[in-house]
């Protein structure tokens, strides 16, 4: 046991672009305190875009030249980290731009104006009348960001502990705040945060028992001790590995962990279904690549079996019941499920290509699913967002760019050729198909998972360009900010489509962990 | 002359015909039809170039090539090349797309503006894919266009065709997706075991060299041929055709049943039969057995359609059985035969369909039970149906007899049996067509309740019909220049399949024993 404090050494550069995240969000809870009410809504989404572009520029610019296992230990910023966290400051600053879509309003569209006042109660009118906004949702999505910055790089348990729960807490809030539909929201709120409770322990638990069994928390040390096992307390491997893996795997929202997905994104505000779709969705994966490959990879002829069929299960459960949904954010969600499935079969191809096509896949999908909720909550029906499939029959007859570009998205989540889900499947499915038997199956099953789920995304697309259009249902006119998240969002789905080299190499170069 | 990168230009050609038709304006949109044939025109223009740059003297195996690296990472380039076969049906492909817009003229009101600017820039896009996919000589690139090629049939079916549209349109879909997606593993499967690198996925690079256990080379080709058998269509995966051909307008459904299933059995050849030759001989059997299947129960089935699209369709079917029946034959006449079948079919099928359309639109309904004594009031219209009719049946002196008439000989010439029963779909072919004929055209002079008899073929039409009759006569009689564009191309595919023809049993008359 060490006798002295030591102190220990951080590469600040490294660090730097999360460093700027958590201060941008301590300083948009200032600007709450502070800043006058009506001005709010502006200084909050300059201040946060600011943030997150600085972020990656510093990034981009200084931290990719200073990989480093720094913060003792705590902390791993190396290729692979900083490719997502670069992934994840893009793809916030795309979701930061949908959030603050006013459509004309006072504050954000999507956010209830009271987050604390009880559903259609005159306190709840109250604060409609008085101009109130729940610009909060800035800084809590600045807090989030910085957790699952932490999550991407955590070299460590409790370090990925922390990152989970810093990650998840604003988004819990932020999935009870919608403007429209609050009961809805709020027992998504509730229904994601009791079940997320409930998987944190698992991770914790599981945490505890690899301490015990490696004598360390840390992945490196974790990994070490399953190398040179020497016995005693081999049985607290095994069921360690598992439940930190079921706390992982809940947050992608893999089968049989997924139930909390469908209901949390329905009921959340639609940009923040797109944000915890796309940025979640990253940073668990991020988490899951390196709890896999770099902590407990030693014995994964244990467990790799369960995960593989926790794989499949996700791509058929996630493509079969998406054909129920009658509801295009449910959809979207079981489609998000499947694409989990997809990913996850690249994960445990268990190789340097992997990693790349993963981290493709993740960037693909990510941009593609934030534009395609960005569009959802333009498509209204007397003020309220039309997320009934019914009512977007005919919408390419009204609208034919918006249901255009749906549409466009849509071939994308199909994975038809010439779109960024076409070569994000061919990246993570390629490194599975060379892994051996378990991949090839797996790819097998994913493709026919595939097939299903373009069925799916088809009749969304003859409903929206074959059939009579519904009276009332409109797009509304989006800001210059949804705007831009949309286009990017369909030039990022076109280009790593047409053109994914630059950003495969981007991603083949940033597969290396460091130990 | 030859540095010139023709099948680049003939995909580009339309691309940009179909952007310029799509951006017209409004007012501007009665031209749209005008500008798309003038595209396919050039790219015609084009084609016939390339036809002739080509020389098929020359050992390359690939001809008019380009090679440009894509994505490096997954070893895929942008390769283009044509041998033989492949320029036919390009050929083929370019003639047939300027005389279904022809025919396509009429098909949309010229009212709906944005409607009419859609369905022929769609066409021309198709036309593009259509080009790429045949061109592709990489394996990515070719699965790229196989799959992206649906996007523009589906939305031709569903934004365009009958009252069932959506129905064929979405079945049409999945089932080509299923397929494609089969396809996909064994794509992916097919780079692991080939030479690998930055540019695997060429042809050329892999023909010989994909290793891998006989199990593991025969699922890659099951994965392949799915794909193929599926768009080609072969029983029992053929039950979209008949929906779909029947729902599209005629010139789509000539598009999709004369070139794009042309796709399946080219991939025969290129994929199934040259990059895994072992799993081709196992699989023959099977595969001749569903060619034989296929032959009779399209020509059974077509028997007893009412739906003279449906027809067709099942015409088609039959049809594509003997071609597949001659491909997986591998005799050299086997498949000199599939081969030119591919394009004498292409064209008999796009002159009953067009034909067969005019006829609709004349009257309104596809069922033949509502016609009867047409040749008496519109005798060119009848006359050319018989000219497209007796080419489908394989009539001496029209093309398709030469070409079915090779097919069995090929194939009898190591498959007795499967020839034999093969041949009994010629003589079901003479009672489908001709039965229709007589359905249709004979009997008494109709009685119209307007009074107004229709109007015989129009100038327009006859445009549309007579290179279709043309080529019956031409490669009816005189096949050679398109057969010796196609032989080296087969000798090859024998070559590398590592088959040769089987001495004749029967000593020659005349030789000396």
């Amino acid at each position: 046991m060490p006798a002295v404090f030591q102190a220990v050494t951080v590469d600040y550069v490294a660090v730097a672009p999360m460093l700027i995240v958590v201060a941008g969000a301590l300083v948009g809870v200032l600007v709450e305190a502070f800043a006058p009410r009506a001005r709010r809504h502006g200084i909050e989404v300059v201040l946060t875009l600011a943030v997150l572009l600085a972020a990656l520029v510093v990034l981009a610019v200084w931290s990719r030249d200073h990989l480093a296992v720094t913060v003792g230990g705590a902390l791993s910023v190396d290729g692979v980290a900083l490719f997502l966290q670069g992934t994840l400051l893009v793809l916030s600053i795309l979701s930061v731009l949908v959030m603050a879509e006013r459509f004309g309003g006072v504050g954000s569209d999507a956010f209830t104006p009271m987050g604390a006042s009880t559903p259609g109660s005159g306190q709840e009118d109250a604060a409609t009348r008085a101009g109130y906004a729940t610009s909060e949702v800035f800084p809590l999505t600045l807090f989030a960001v910085f957790g699952m910055m932490i999550f991407v790089s955590a070299n460590d348990l409790i370090t990925m502990f922390v990152g989970l729960e810093v990650l998840s807490l604003p988004l819990y809030v932020m999935t009870g705040l919608s403007r429209r539909r609050r009961l809805l929201s709020q027992e998504a709120a509730l229904k994601y945060f009791l079940l997320g409770a409930f998987s944190s322990a698992f991770f914790l638990f599981g945490s505890a028992l690899l301490y015990g069994f490696a004598g360390s928390s840390d992945l490196k040390a974790i990994a070490q001790a399953i190398s040179s096992s020497a016995g005693g307390l081999d049985g607290l491997l095994l069921p360690g590995v598992v439940l930190t893996l079921i706390g992982l795997l809940f947050k992608i929202g893999a089968v049989p962990f997924h139930s909390w997905t469908p209901d949390a994104y329905q009921g959340a505000p639609t940009p923040v279904t797109g944000f915890m779709a796309a940025c979640t969705k990253l940073a668990a994966f991020g988490a899951i690549l390196r709890l896999a490959y770099v902590g407990v990879a030693g014995n994964r002829w244990d467990w790799q079996i369960g995960v593989v069929a926790i794989a499949i299960l996700t791509m058929v459960v996630g493509a079969v019941l998406s054909v129920t949904q009658t509801d295009v954010k449910r959809l979207l969600a079981y489609s998000s499920i499947a694409h989990a499935g997809f990913i996850l079969v690249g994960v445990l191809a268990f190789s340097k290509a992997a990693i790349g096509g993963v981290m493709f896949y993740l960037l693909a999908y990510g941009a593609t699913t934030i534009a395609a909720f960005a569009i959802v909550t333009m498509v209204r029906q007397d003020g309220s967002e039309a997320s009934h499939l019914s009512q977007w029959a005919g919408l390419g007859r009204r609208h034919p760019v918006v249901a255009g570009s749906f549409a466009f998205l849509l071939l994308a989540f199909a994975g038809i050729p010439l779109t960024s889900g076409f070569t994000a499947k061919f990246a993570t499915f390629a490194p599975a198909v060379a892994s051996g038997t378990a991949g090839i199956v797996m790819v097998v099953v994913g493709v026919l998972a595939s097939a299903v789920t373009a069925f799916v995304y088809v009749r969304l697309i003859v409903l929206m360009y074959f059939t009579e259009p519904v009276d009332g249902v409109v797009a509304l006119p989006a800001s210059i900010g949804s705007k831009l998240a949309i286009g990017v969002g369909l030039a990022v789905t076109l280009l790593a489509g047409v053109a994914p080299t630059y950003a495969l190499q981007l991603a083949g170069n940033a597969s290396q962990f460091l130990l | 002359m030859t540095s010139l990168p023709l099948l680049t230009l003939m995909m580009v050609v339309p691309l940009v015909g179909a952007v310029v038709v799509a951006a017209l304006p409004s007012g501007a949109a009665r031209h749209a039809r005008q500008i798309a044939l003038g595209a396919s025109l050039v790219t015609l223009a084009l084609g016939v170039a390339a036809w002739v740059a080509f020389d098929s003297g020359s050992d390359a195996m690939f001809q008019l090539t380009e090679t440009h690296s894509w994505i490096p990472q997954f070893g895929v380039s942008y390769a283009l090349g044509v041998d033989g076969i492949a320029l036919a049906l390009i050929v083929m492909a370019v003639i047939l797309t300027p005389v279904c817009l022809l025919a396509a003229w009429n098909d949309v009101d010229e009212a709906e503006t944005g409607r009419l600017k859609r369905y022929f820039a769609l066409m021309l896009v198709l036309e593009a894919f259509m080009v790429g996919v045949f061109a592709a000589t990489d394996v990515f690139l070719f699965y790229v266009f196989f799959e992206a090629m649906l996007i523009p049939v589906y939305f031709l079916i569903g934004f365009y065709g009958g009252p069932q549209r959506q129905y064929a349109a979405v079945k049409f879909l999945l089932f080509s997706l299923a397929g494609g997606l089969i396809m996909l593993v064994a794509v992916i499967a097919l780079y692991i075991a080939g030479p690998g690198g930055q540019d695997g996925f060429l042809v050329e690079k892999l023909i010989g060299n994909v290793d891998g256990s006989p199990v593991a080379l025969r699922w890659m080709f099951v994965g392949f041929f799915i794909a193929f058998a599926v768009k080609a269509p072969m029983w029992p995966v053929h039950t979209w055709l008949p929906d779909a051909a029947t729902e599209a307008r005629p010139a789509t459904a000539v598009l999709l049943v004369g070139v794009l299933d042309k796709v399946g059995t080219y991939g025969m050849i290129r994929f199934c039969l040259q990059l895994f030759p072992e799993a081709s001989k196992w699989a023959t059997p099977v595969v001749l057995t569903l060619a034989v299947i296929s032959v009779i129960y399209g020509a059974l089935l077509a028997i007893g359609q009412t739906d003279m699209m449906r027809l067709i369709a099942f015409t088609s079917i039959s049809h594509f059985g003997f071609i597949v029946l001659g491909i997986f034959a591998m005799t050299s006449v086997g498949g000199a035969g599939s081969t030119l079948y591919m394009i004498n079919h292409g064209f008999s099928t796009a002159g009953l369909f067009l034909i067969a359309g005019f006829l609709v639109t004349r009257h309104g309904s596809k069922r033949i039970p509502d016609y009867g004594g047409w040749q008496r009031v519109t005798p060119v219209l009848a006359g050319t149906f018989l000219v497209a009719g007796l080419s489908s049946l394989a009539l001496p002196g029209l093309s398709s007899f030469v070409s079915e008439f090779l097919v069995l000989q090929g194939t009898f010439m190591r498959y007795k049996v499967a020839a034999v029963i093969a041949t009994l779909g010629i003589v079901l072919a003479a009672l489908y067509i001709l039965l229709m004929y007589q359905r249709l055209m004979t009997g008494p002079k109709p009685a119209f309740a307007e009074g107004a008899a229709p109007r015989d073929l129009n100038r327009r039409e006859k445009w549309v019909v007579a290179p279709i009759i043309a080529s019956f006569v031409v490669l009816g009689f005189y096949p050679k220049p398109v057969l010796d564009l196609l032989n080296p191309a087969v000798d090859r595919t024998m070559q590398i399949v590592g088959v040769t023809d089987p001495a004749p049993t029967v000593a020659a008359p005349g030789s000396s024993k």
